[in-house]
């Protein structure tokens, strides 16, 4: 058996050598197991992307194969997929992952080889490899906002920082917890609570908030809930009788994918925050949105990472095309300063610390499972590492001129050019 | 649209003359980009400058403006109400009059969308207006809105638009509401103080909201005692949690009575900038790895004159020490500050109390879910002694027959009548069709049974994946059972936590009654303990066990629709609720749903209340209590309530 | 052959033939490296075959426990997990630190002691918004200690759990469930931010040895797939040691009658409780082999599922055989990682395409069910009967 299958692996990295022809792009995204549910979108979106690319006559005269595999939710197995694609598969790109955790098993091996890879979730920020581009929100282009959105227009004097217990929760309350404190409120205002993943009895947290507000002060939710969760809290909250003006929610992990599994009647008036809404008016949009239900179905929705991928990958051929080859040195040398409109208009710019500038929109929710846009800010440099924590505000990311990911700006010198895992 | 062209006719009667044709809207047009942006900081000075035209016009647009029924023209950013009748072409109608302006296409305008504390500030803008209005919706509206975010001046209004409320309901509110201000805002001290003791035992989270910032305090220092007056306690940072000497010293630097504390980091950088020649104050860099070189080089500077004296911590305990610091009440009024202190302590005490029965409540909630998660296994594993590693995918299989039910049938009542027995249908047959192919073949090798039965559960998990896709599917509750039971605003508990606590326990009564006072159950209990025996008194051992299997199954379908209309409908349901569901049965005794509901009430109590000891961790609570599982398997191997005699036997 | 384990070899051919393929399947994919040979083996494929080989590790361990002692652990994980937890601890802590006193070698002034540490953990506790080193890092800058706690950690935890359970005669489904709660308990104690092991993100970059950064991975995976290979024929020869001793006679015993066995005043606690924990420190040690190669670990991975898969490889490979748990560890988890890549390709029915990723769950399901009814011998029993009478 084992035999076998050497040989068949053998034939694959033989077959891999003669089709060197084409560019071959890597989708590692999982397909199976927990995180399906928010990746498989993903998947579709840059085979759908691909499709319309090599429709226009793929990249330098030459036709995109998307490469499938699937990482399957294990964490570990996203650093095999990710080897298995740059040194047998030989892509030259790759488009992938979620969770915080799939990447920092990614980053070494990425890192070692020297791939190249698109990241397009909402992330806890500090962090800047030389290999991968943020094409998703970093904390202050979503949560900063956010919580700047509840101080000054929603008159929020306390807060519950409810997530779900992983890095990108902790990391995120870590900086808004520093950053309130900062503005002014006091740390017994800041209540901070974690569940886990999947978590389903919400009705003591629920009235824990509601008994926030016994000392009048006006309450807000800052909701870093992750996937299914969110569902249960929600129904406890609309149970609870909560409405959005009595303690007004912004979730910085749900969109329009998540509110499909929900009644949103009850909800309707609570927050997120992202850099796009599916319910963004403009013509890109409309014709995104348009190819994407006539492939996937009229009940489909859009959502944010699905964004960050279409300007990823837009970027990505667009680099590509000025380097006139794949490359991936020459690619990444192209990427800074790259820019490509928004699908909620403006401009979206690639900066030397490998994030986006992207404008940041607070939506509140519908009865129809949409988001009412109801604020809109200029588009904001991704900041890798956040100026709202002593040890990173010292620390700059600048791969163009400095070729530094992680450089004290104090002693003016480089602290590591590989990244921590 | 009704309301519009109940505004356009009001406007055509009551048009203040004063106020001419074009001039309101060329006011409103004066204001364009911030009413537009829409922001809570620009918004006060532009409802001001409104509601001064005293016109009935601008009580409408204040309305259109909080309902988000105000358009502008991208062009010109023209302010308009519009009217539609085919979501493509509008009309456009002028502020002032309702007088039709134009028609625009749909991407020719946008609809002006307050943010919610916009709505809010317009809300109590209006509320002289509305309180006063006509229309009881508007008014209870209005006073909800007023209840978020009172000022002083609305006591006014508030108190004529009480005498003024025919409607009762409405009245007890506008009365409590009315209370509620006088003991904030009122001037005068009696009223408030009588205002206090009316609230007296009131737990309800409007009057804590009220009465709890009566006894806010602002923290103090002096080098002085303090005087008495307002004063609330206190407070000695060398023991005291709200205040720690490092900060209390950083109050001192800042009023200017210390000089401050270089930390480690600035001694740190005064040294590189102080380095002369590879040495600092005389110590080689090489040797400034260690804090005590650290310190005699900083020390050497600080005697050149070069960087400021050090404190040490001993100066910094006495400079503290010799401060006073304490709070005060932000409140002035003596008489407020004991009636209000005198009435919270009575509205704790019922608070506490109020505490302890909802966390009982949430117990018995999670308990009740821990059950009917449990109770089909307590037949298949309690009673037949089948180890169904597929019971959670059984309860995912009923959920998603409620998924599908409800796409069929819109109404939520009918479905969920009709989802029950069809989720009982479901898991019946295939519980029956799985005893019949798999585990009839393995009644003699039960760990063989575990592994055959894990491999239906992954590839029944797969399946559900690959025909409803992994997103989480909706089971929406009717709205009967949407809100919660609210006893007062401490303890509550949804109606759908209480319908899932009536289900375990109909279902408990139910199971009882079929086990112990119907012939299957004593069929069922007969094949149990000796399948042979029972063969030659005439039972079909073969159609029991099926039937009993189907039961159980079947039943963990129902529950499986409970689950899902309070939580989730995923593929991995089931995987959720199967480590649990065993250790239920495990700990409260094989064989026996008493034993069950013993152990789902041990496991939800204790989980609920490790989490009350430990709040901001539920993974830690479910962690202790695994491990006291454990622990109590020791004590009490064959559970909480034990089976005697042969019947126990292995 | 000579000595007592010559004898033993002689007599017990088949473990000459186990270790004689070892051997052989070493060589060949040695050869085939990218590192010492002709490079038609791909180094993520030497990453994949070593981490098959610590599968197979501990399904040697569960087969004993299992198949020898009719103990049906769903734990063992949880000691797998923990060996590669403990060696996971120094592997990211000294690597940490060489990069903190590089990047310190062009600070102004030296750091201190205290700074240093600091630094370090600002860098490992980050991800997880802390900066102090929780009291179980303790020993994690000591190459040597944190090897010995690969089997002492999870020893002791097997021996208190063992010693536990069977005193107070848990048994059968029981002590499975037992098992299956431990391994929860222990996971959903780690996934907690607090358990100051990082949380969720667990321990990551474990294939970056310390101090060998520029040393190339393909060679790197090479000595893990040799200290693998060792690891697997050495815990072969142990095990058949054991079961083809008087011991062995006790423990099979013990699994087909332990009332007997203990009629006939042997401690059966005792015995029981040695195997768990010899299989619990087997289990370890195939842990802090694989999470290297495997370079990242995290809760998720002992999970209670897990367990359970490793059951359903010994079943499928065939228990009471040791070469049966081989079989069966290396074909299901090859096949699984072969199916679920996207490699296997798609087959059309004309309606509809069975798409592999989708399905091969359900197939894996569906025949494990078709094994336990009708293949209750597994791979290894079809295997038996050419081999028979080879033993004897």
């Amino acid at each position: 058996m084992m035999k076998k299958l050497l040989l068949a692996s053998a034939l694959t990295s033989v077959a891999a050598t003669s089709a060197m022809a084409e560019i071959k792009v890597g989708i590692l995204h999982s397909l199976s197991g927990t995180m399906a549910i928010s990746e498989t979108t993903l998947k579709d979106t840059m085979l759908m992307l691909i499709e319309q690319q090599n429709a226009k006559g793929g990249v330098n005269g030459e036709m995109l194969v998307p490469v499938v595999v699937d990482p399957a939710s294990d964490w570990p197995l996203f650093a095999e997929k990710a080897r298995e694609l740059i040194s047998v598969e030989n892509v030259d790109v790759i488009f992938g992952n979620w969770t915080s955790v799939s990447r920092k098993s990614v980053l070494p091996v990425i890192e070692e080889l020297n791939g190249l890879l698109f990241y397009p979730v909402q992330y806890e920020g500090e962090e800047s490899s030389k290999n991968v581009f943020y094409t998703g929100a970093a904390p202050n282009q979503q949560a900063i906002p956010a919580t700047d959105y509840f101080l000054e227009e929603l008159g929020v004097e306390k807060f519950a920082l409810l997530g779900t217990d992983y890095v990108y929760p902790r990391t995120t309350n870590k900086i808004l917890e520093q950053y309130l404190q900062d503005k002014g409120i006091a740390s017994e205002d800041i209540f901070v609570n974690y569940t886990p993943f999947g978590h389903s009895d919400w009705s003591k947290i629920v009235s824990d908030v509601v008994a926030l507000g016994a000392d009048g002060k006006k309450v807000g939710v800052i909701s870093t809930i992750n996937g299914d969760a969110n569902i249960g809290f929600y129904k406890e909250l609309a149970a609870a009788g909560v409405s959005a003006d009595d303690i007004p929610v912004v979730a910085f992990s749900v969109g329009e994918e998540e509110l499909a599994g929900l009644d949103t009647t009850n909800l309707v008036g609570h927050l997120a925050a992202w850099n796009y809404f599916q319910s963004a008016e403009g013509e890109a949009n409309a014709e995104f949105i348009k190819t994407w239900k006539a492939k996937m179905g009229e009940d489909r929705v859009t959502n944010d990472p699905m964004e960050a991928h279409y300007i990823g990958f837009n970027m990505w051929v667009n680099a590509a095309t000025e380097a006139g080859t794949t490359d991936v040195d020459a690619v990444r040398e192209k990427m800074y300063g790259q820019k490509f409109p928004n699908l909620t208009g403006g401009m979206a710019e690639m900066l030397p610390n490998h994030h986006l500038a992207k404008p940041v929109l607070i939506g509140e929710i519908q009865d129809n499972g949409q988001f009412d846009i109801i604020s809109q800010t200029a588009e904001v440099p991704g900041d890798a590492w956040t100026d709202f924590l002593p040890e990173s505000a010292v620390l700059k990311s600048d791969w163009k001129d400095l070729d530094c990911g992680m450089y004290n700006t104090e002693t003016n010198s480089c602290v590591q050019v590989k990244s921590n895992y | 649209m009704l309301r519009v062209i109940c505004a356009l006719l009001l406007a055509l009667f009551f048009i203040a003359p004063a106020y001419g044709q074009n001039a309101f809207q060329d006011l409103v047009q004066t204001h364009a980009p911030q009413i537009i942006k829409g922001s809570v900081k620009t918004a006060p000075a532009v409802i001001a400058d409104i509601q001064a035209t005293k016109s009935p016009a601008a009580t409408t647009f204040l309305q259109n403006w909080q309902s988000k029924d105000l358009w502008y023209r991208r062009a010109d950013d023209l302010i308009v109400t519009v009217t539609t009748d085919d979501n493509k072409t509008y009309t456009l109608l002028g502020l002032a009059d309702q007088s039709v302006i134009g028609t625009a296409q749909k991407s020719e305008i946008k609809q002006i969308k307050p943010n919610s504390g916009l709505r809010g500030l317009l809300g109590t803008a209006l509320v002289g207006a509305q309180l006063a209005s006509d229309d009881l919706t508007t008014r209870r509206s209005s006073l909800e809105s007023l209840a978020r975010d009172p000022a002083p001046e609305h006591l006014a209004p508030l108190r004529a638009a009480l005498n003024a409320e025919t409607d009762a309901d409405l009245r007890a509110k506008m009365l409590r509401l009315e209370r509620l201000l006088t003991l904030q805002y009122d001037t005068d001290t009696d009223e408030r103080v009588a205002a206090i003791n009316g609230f007296a035992g009131d737990l309800g989270l409007d009057v804590r909201a009220r009465l709890n910032p009566l006894l806010d305090t602002r923290l103090q220092l002096s080098q002085t005692p303090p005087a008495a007056g307002t004063f609330a306690r206190m407070i000695t940072p060398a023991n005291d949690e709200t205040l720690s000497v490092t900060d209390a010293y950083a109050m001192l630097v800042a009023k200017g009575w210390a000089s401050a504390d270089i930390s480690s980091d600035d001694k740190r950088k005064t040294l590189i900038v102080n380095i002369e020649n590879g040495t600092v104050g005389g110590v080689d860099i090489a040797d400034l790895n260690t804090d005590e070189n650290r310190d005699v080089a900083y020390a050497a500077l600080v005697d050149a004159g070069i960087a400021p004296i050090d404190v040490s911590d001993a100066d910094i305990v006495s400079a503290v020490e010799t401060a006073y610091f304490y709070d005060t009440y932000i409140e002035q009024s003596p008489a407020v500050i004991a009636a209000a202190q005198t009435a919270l302590k009575r509205i704790n005490t019922k608070v506490a109390i109020s505490q302890t029965v909802d966390l009982f409540l949430d117990g018995l909630s999670l308990a009740s879910i821990f059950f009917l998660a449990a109770i089909g296994l307590a037949i298949t594993f309690g009673v037949m002694r089948v180890i169904n590693m597929a019971h959670g995918e059984f309860i995912m299989m009923g959920a998603y027959t409620g998924f599908v039910v409800q796409q069929v049938i819109t109404n939520y009542t009918l479905s969920i009548i009709i989802a029950i027995p069809a989720a009982f249908a479901v898991t019946f047959a295939a519980g029956v069709a799985m005893e019949r192919l798999i585990i009839r073949h393995l009644y003699h090798r039960p760990l063989e049974t575990l592994l055959a039965t894990f491999g239906v559960s992954i590839a029944l998990q797969q399946l559900a994946k690959n025909i409803f896709g992994t997103q989480a599917r909706p089971l929406t509750s009717p709205d009967w059972l949407g809100g919660a039971w609210q006893i007062n605003d401490v303890i509550a508990i949804s109606w759908i936590r209480v319908a899932i606590f009536v289900l375990s326990i109909l279902f408990f009564l139910m199971l009882w009654f079929t086990l112990n006072k119907t012939r299957l159950g004593l069929e069922t209990r007969a094949v149990t303990q000796n399948p042979r025996m029972a063969a030659s008194m005439g039972i079909n051992p073969d159609k029991i066990n099926m039937l009993t299997f189907g039961l159980g199954s079947g039943i963990a379908g129902i529950a499986g629709v409970a689950i899902g209309l309070f939580a989730k409908v995923t593929s991995e349901l089931g995987s959720d609720y199967i480590v649990q569901s065993f250790m239920t049965v495990v700990v409260g005794g094989v064989g026996n749903i008493w034993g069950t509901l013993a152990g789902a009430a041990m496991i939800g109590f204790l989980q609920k209340g490790i989490e009350w000891m430990n709040p901001s961790n539920t993974l830690a609570a479910q962690t202790f209590m695994i491990i006291f599982i454990i622990i109590f398997i020791q004590f009490r191997p064959r559970g909480i309530i034990a089976l005697k005699g042969r019947a126990a036997g292995d | 052959m000579q000595g007592p384990l010559g004898k033993f070899m002689l007599k017990h051919p088949s473990t000459l033939v186990f270790l004689g393929l070892l051997s052989l399947f070493t060589i060949i994919v040695t050869i085939g490296s990218e590192a010492f040979g002709y490079g038609f083996v791909s180094t993520s494929f030497v990453k994949t075959l070593g981490k098959t080989l610590c599968f197979c590790l501990i399904a040697i361990a569960m087969d004993l426990v299992w198949g020898y002692c009719g103990i049906l652990s769903l734990g063992h994980f949880a000691f797998f997990g923990l060996g590669g937890y403990m060696i996971g601890m120094w592997l990211m802590y000294e690597r940490t630190r060489l990069i903190v006193v590089n990047a310190a070698e062009n600070a102004q002034i030296p750091m201190t002691h205290q700074e240093i540490q600091d630094a370090i953990g600002t860098q490992i506790f980050g991800v997880v918004g802390g900066s102090d080193f929780p009291l179980v890092w303790a020993f994690s800058h000591l190459f040597w200690v944190q090897l010995a706690l690969v089997v002492l950690v999870p020893g002791i935890l097997a021996l208190i759990f063992g010693w536990l359970a069977f005193r107070s005669r848990v048994t059968g489904v029981y002590l499975s469930i037992l098992t299956q709660a431990m391994t929860l308990a222990l996971a959903l104690y780690l996934f907690q931010n607090d358990s100051g092991l990082r949380g969720n993100n667990g321990l990551s970059g474990l294939q970056n040895l310390p101090g060998l950064e520029s040393t190339d991975q393909s060679l790197i995976s090479m000595w893990f797939f040799w200290a693998s290979a060792f690891a697997l024929g050495l815990g072969y020869l142990l095990v058949k040691l054991i079961v083809e001793s008087k011991l062995g006679n006790v423990v099979r015993a013990i699994r087909d009658d332990e009332a007997r066995v203990r009629f006939l005043g042997y401690n059966v606690e005792v015995y029981k409780l040695f195997i768990f924990t010899l299989t619990a420190v087997i289990a370890a040690i195939a842990g802090a082999l694989y999470y290297p190669q495997a370079g990242i670990i995290n809760p998720a991975e002992i999970a209670p599922i897990a367990s359970i898969y490793l059951a359903v490889w010994v079943a499928i490979g065939g228990r009471g055989r040791i070469y049966g748990a081989v079989i069966g560890a290396a074909v299901v988890s090859l096949l699984s990682s072969w199916f679920t890549g996207g490699q296997a390709p798609d087959i059309s029915l004309g309606f509809y395409t069975i798409k592999w990723v989708d399905w091969w769950l359900v197939l894996l399901g569906i025949s494990f069910v078709i094994v336990t009814l009708y293949v209750p011998k597994g791979i290894g029993g079809l295997f038996d009967k050419f081999t028979k009478g080879a033993e004897q």
